[in-house]
């Protein structure tokens, strides 16, 4: 009987501190993009451990579903790696802000048998394969742009991604920058109607068919592709040169798209200028409403932000995420005092 | 408390004639009543609400497509075109490939480890059995990616084009990943609901209807097949509805090998895409009112596929067993 009564009393005491804790602690509920959640959960642990009062819970649901919860009022901030249309920006109750907080990167990756180098995709090879009018690999568009190299007679077999996802988004935004085609009959979206091809669910879904299916070309996340050590091609930029996407590429796009961002931050950076920008890069974004009434959460979120932007951005090349431009980090450091 | 109740038992006066409520409520009789009729009726209402719930988050597509969703081909979340016909084909004709490979199979099996087996080797064998049928269906996708696919590829397709070639079904490139794939895996998952309940219905079956066929002068497998088996009908049919609602709706094992294309083709090797793949896919990336409440709906879609099929499958039963009666 003692026994139960200094269990029941040290578990009433436990309970008691746990509420006392609480009181103190700001809990912060976001949700949202699937592909910065590495990231997102390391900056959050970090700063948890800076700052222990403050706890930032992330559920990595999906773009469209952080988006959704957002307009809901179910989360206090969201996250999304497309930014959100006008449509959605007229459904919020309370103005959102747009932060970009890393970039990322698509790449091609193919399985063709007899060939072991990097092959060189220009834009319109890409659009043609992925519109189907482009169906062999040794076809005249994909040859010319790698001279020496002994291509397949064989079909090509178009990859993608079958689930919604901020890599489709980034793809077909490059797409229908650079063919008019694909704009008109496709566009882009976190799930598209493909003209062609089989699709695979995420990233390891893709890379999985590639990699079994012989004569196949798919994209997935530069990180993913870094992480797996798989290799993958160039592609052809606006100003024409072959890139093969890495880091400094992925934000020298950024800089280079940086001179024309717009002040809400919502700009597609595919296809940027520069010699050595990679041209199938993006931002992705957090969204945060810019009234917040709790005082204390409002504090933690800007404090948070004005983190992520100095100290944060030093995590992201462990993690194969390029960090953000200088001109961009000064624009965005002034932008958080639009929160109030 | 159960000693409680037990001594309660003991002092209670034995009673003839109808005993009060108070009484019954005390012996336990009501409330078992009441508690199983709650739990009987909390299936019905989470079921309406099911129902409801569907029917609520569709509105916009249902208003917007009407019954044209079920008959167009296009699902375009740019340009908020969507239609269901390519999905609802997509599960129907996985769901009907993998019950014509699972049905005979697992009958099969089921007979030998109910009528012919020992019984010591039949109830091991049951044992596993069951325990596939616990095996999560993203295993059965890894295996379906790794061990199918290449096999459909390498050696299934170039079979089945070199012999059945001529048939529009066999035709056409093979990727590894597609219908016909994605119906053999759904087959290898609903094989052990088959078995396993195949095999309990005919062991329940009476001895002395073997034994009179027996009598009658019939081999042993004239009296399985003609007298135990038919008896057993009835629970054989269950276990066939129990794996085909299984397959129509299994999410993860097919979008993993199915190929995720939502076109309508002729041959089984291309790929295609079924409703809750679709769903599983898009949802969660899925903005817009219309987008939303298109998967929505094709969940309703999915939902009233597997009432009519259960229907149709009741309506089956009824049928043989009048047929079974008149030849009697």
């Amino acid at each position: 009987m003692n026994k139960r009564f200094a269990l029941a009393a040290a578990l009433v005491s436990l309970v008691a501190a746990g509420a006392l804790f609480a009181e103190n602690t700001i809990l912060i509920n976001a949700a949202g993009a699937t592909f910065p959640y590495p990231i997102y959960s390391k900056w959050f642990d970090v700063y948890h451990t800076k700052f222990p009062n403050i706890q930032i819970n992330y559920a990595s649901v999906g773009s469209g579903a952080g988006i959704s919860q957002l307009l809901n009022g179910t989360v206090d901030f969201g996250a999304s790696d497309g930014p959100m249309t006008d449509e959605q920006l007229a459904q919020a109750k309370i103005k959102v802000l747009h932060f970009p907080t890393v970039l990322g990167a698509d790449v091609p990756t193919y399985n063709v048998p007899g060939v072991s180098t990097d092959l060189n995709f220009t834009q319109k090879a890409l659009a043609g394969i992925y519109l189907g009018t482009i169906t062999k690999w040794n076809d005249a568009e994909i040859a010319n742009a790698n001279k020496g190299v002994n291509l397949p007679s064989s079909d090509v077999v178009v990859v993608h991604r079958s689930d919604g996802s901020g890599t489709t988004y980034i793809w077909t935004d490059f797409l229908s920058k650079v063919s008019p085609d694909w704009a008109a009959k496709v566009g882009k979206k976190t799930s598209v109607n493909w003209p062609v091809g089989l699709g695979g669910k995420g990233n390891e879904g893709v890379s999985g068919l590639v990699k079994q299916t012989p004569g196949s070309i798919g994209y997935v996340e530069l990180v993913y592709a870094v992480q797996n050590h798989m290799s993958y091609g160039k592609v052809q930029n606006a100003d024409g040169k072959f890139v093969k996407a890495d880091l400094a590429g992925v934000t020298a796009a950024a800089a280079g798209a940086a001179k024309s961002m717009p002040d809400d931050f919502r700009v597609s950076i595919t296809n940027a200028p520069g010699a050595t920008a990679y041209p199938i890069s993006s931002f992705t974004w957090l969204l945060i409403p810019s009234q917040i009434s709790d005082a204390a959460k409002r504090d933690a979120i800007k404090g948070f932000l004005k983190w992520m932007l100095e100290d944060g951005q030093g995590y992201n090349e462990a993690l194969a995420y390029a960090k953000l431009p200088k001109p961009v980090i000064a624009k965005e450091e002034k932008a958080i005092g639009l929160i109030h | 408390m159960a000693s409680a109740l037990s001594t309660m038992d003991r002092a209670a006066p034995i009673r003839s004639g109808p005993r009060s409520f108070l009484r019954r409520l005390a012996d336990g009789d009501q409330i078992a009543h009441l508690i199983t009729l709650v739990f009987a009726a909390s299936i019905l209402l989470i079921t309406t609400m099911l129902v409801y719930q569907l029917w609520i988050g569709s509105t916009d597509a249902r208003h917007k497509f009407g019954w044209h969703f079920f008959f167009t081909t296009t699902w375009d979340p740019v340009a908020g075109d969507f239609g269901a016909l390519p999905f609802i084909y997509g599960t129907l004709v996985t769901s009907a490939l993998a019950l014509l490979i699972a049905v005979p199979l697992g009958l099969g099996a089921a007979i030998f480890l109910a009528e012919l087996a020992p019984r010591s080797i039949s109830d091991g064998l049951a044992f596993l059995i069951d325990l596939l049928a616990a095996v999560p269906s993203v295993i059965y996708g890894l295996l379906g990616i790794f061990i199918v696919v290449p096999m459909m590829r390498l050696y299934i397709a170039p079979f089945l084009k070199a012999t059945l070639g001529f048939l529009p079904l066999f035709q056409g490139p093979c990727y590894g990943v597609g219908m016909l794939t994605a119906g053999i895996v759904l087959a290898v998952m609903v094989v052990p609901f088959i078995v396993s309940v195949s095999r309990e219905v005919l062991l329940s079956v009476p001895a002395d209807q073997r034994e009179a066929a027996m009598g009658l002068g019939a081999t042993r497998w004239e009296a399985t097949w003609k007298v135990v088996v038919p008896f057993a009908r009835t629970g054989i049919f269950g276990s066939v509805f129990l794996a085909l609602a299984r397959a129509l709706g299994e999410t993860m094992a097919v979008t993993m090998v199915i190929g995720n294309d939502p076109k309508i083709a002729a041959s089984l090797f291309a790929p295609g895409y079924s409703i809750a793949a679709v769903i599983a896919n898009e949802f969660s990336e899925a903005t817009g009112n219309l987008y939303v409440h298109s998967l929505v709906e094709l969940g309703l879609v999915l939902f009233l596929l597997t009432f009519i099929l259960n229907g149709v499958a009741r309506l089956l039963i009824v049928a043989t067993e009048q047929k079974g009666m008149s030849q009697a």
